[in-house]
């Protein structure tokens, strides 16, 4: 059998590809695409050479800005993100990571009000590389190893 | 600057200049004054039992002319009933001028803040923050001392989960300050808080025995050994009593070492000390009235 690409080029809009096939969804959740009108296609566990089974999300008629992309930093750091005009890549985007990252993350701390009140979490950047975050609320600083996502 | 309509939430959201006019506006506000205030109305949120905080601000609102409502515990709010926290302050933000609250979750304060249009103030979220604690802490270090900058500040006890000295760490840092910090290692100060202190340059020894290093110290800040921040009550046994201070300690310290005890105590400082010059920790209390005083007006824009 022909080996054919599972979801077809898009015309105009953003190519998020080389998410981590576990975190397909999220990306699609973070980047809050439940109302968008134009046509949206979620693959995941397509084979990979780079990372083994990668997902991938492709937004027609949508150009995401570095703000939006770098959102989806924590779920997906090695994704490679482009901007498609007239079927040919117009911009390539990367991944880097916010000062600020809002509702992604779990906050690790049992008695923080995040885990008992329904609200969005907020952590600010203090280092990126290793990562070194902390909460908005309970000012508790999280490391790469603490950080759950949501 | 200016604090009017301003949240007091953390002691890391005051700058250094913040904290210094705190503290002057607070040296203004010693004594009452029964109408600056007037037509006012303070609430207390308190979802969990403090006495000592709560009637000092009962009694720093009321001294200004203001009127206080609210509850003091959890059960009698409709907390019982299920209610979330934002819901209740926004609810609350509606019957006063600026709220109060305390709250057993870290980060409950914040919350509050951010559902309510009224300035809020944390009177301590679990084991995160308690400002005004703090800056009744630097109140009573700069009336006692004459100044902030260049002492050498001991603190014994419960390094790793007592927030009082966490939060006055942070405070003191702006003051060109030696730290030394005396717990059992496994109660030291956590290793986050030391490597801030070091990328800020600034000095601290960590050591266990206080006998050590007491006659280096201007000010001797003690904290209780908090049984219920232990989960194991075996755990609790084995430190609490492992510091117990009593005159033996003044026969190698400064003259004008002074004493500091956020209260309550337990039994890690003996009461043969309380009347000795260096014991500072009953007007260590009572200096919170001039620094809530402030606070209150300081919010509502009646003091600049």
């Amino acid at each position: 059998m022909k080996k054919e690409l599972t979801i077809s080029a898009i015309k105009d809009g953003t190519v998020i590809d080389h998410i981590p096939s576990n975190a397909t969804f999220k990306v699609a959740d973070i980047l809050d695409l439940k109302g968008i009108k134009s046509m949206v296609s979620v693959a995941t566990n397509l084979p990979s050479k780079q990372i083994g089974k990668k997902g991938i999300v492709k937004i027609e008629g949508k150009y995401l800005t570095q703000e939006e992309v770098n959102k989806i930093a924590i779920a997906a750091p090695q994704a490679t993100v482009n901007i498609i005009e007239n079927y040919d890549v117009k911009k390539k985007l990367k991944v880097s990571i916010p000062n600020q990252i809002s509702r992604v993350i779990k906050c690790s701390n049992p008695n923080c009000i995040t885990n008992v009140e329904k609200i969005e979490t907020r952590f600010s950047v203090l280092d990126k590389n290793p990562l070194k975050i902390r909460c908005h609320y309970c000012e508790r600083d999280m490391n790469k190893e603490d950080i759950e996502i949501v | 600057m200016n604090l009017k309509n301003q949240d007091i939430i953390s002691i890391n959201d005051l700058s250094k200049e913040d904290l210094l006019h705190i503290l002057k506006v607070a040296k203004s506000m010693e004594k009452p004054k029964p109408n600056l205030l007037k037509n006012k109305i303070m609430a207390t949120l308190f979802f969990e039992p403090s006495t000592r905080t709560r009637l000092s601000f009962i009694y720093a609102m009321e001294s200004l002319g203001g009127e206080v409502l609210g509850f003091d515990n959890a059960s009698s709010s409709s907390a019982k009933k299920g209610e979330s926290l934002w819901d209740t302050a926004k609810i609350v933000e509606k019957y006063c001028d600026v709220m109060v609250i305390r709250h057993p979750i870290e980060g409950a304060a914040r919350l509050a803040a951010e559902a309510s249009s009224k300035p809020a103030i944390n009177a301590g979220d679990g084991a995160n923050q308690h400002p005004t604690q703090t800056l009744l802490d630097l109140y009573t270090i700069q009336k006692v001392k004459g100044k902030l900058n260049n002492l050498s500040i001991g603190m014994v006890g419960d390094l790793k989960y007592g927030r009082t000295v966490h939060s006055l760490t942070a405070a003191m840092s702006h003051f060109n300050p030696t730290f030394y910090f005396i717990a059992p290692q496994a109660l030291q100060m956590p290793q986050t808080y030391l490597d801030e202190l070091k990328e800020k340059g600034i000095k601290f020894v960590t050591e266990s025995n206080l006998q050590k290093v007491s006659n280096k110290l201007d000010i001797l800040y003690v904290t209780r050994i908090q049984k219920e921040r232990f989960l194991d009550p075996v755990e609790y046994e084995k430190y609490r009593g492992y510091y117990k201070l009593d005159t033996k300690l003044l026969e190698n310290v400064k003259k004008d070492l002074k004493i500091m005890h956020p209260l309550p105590r337990v039994d890690e400082m003996d009461r043969s000390l309380d009347e000795t010059e260096h014991a500072v920790y009953f007007e260590q209390a009572a200096n919170g009235i001039p620094v809530r005083r402030a606070l209150l007006a300081l919010v509502l824009g009646k003091a600049t």
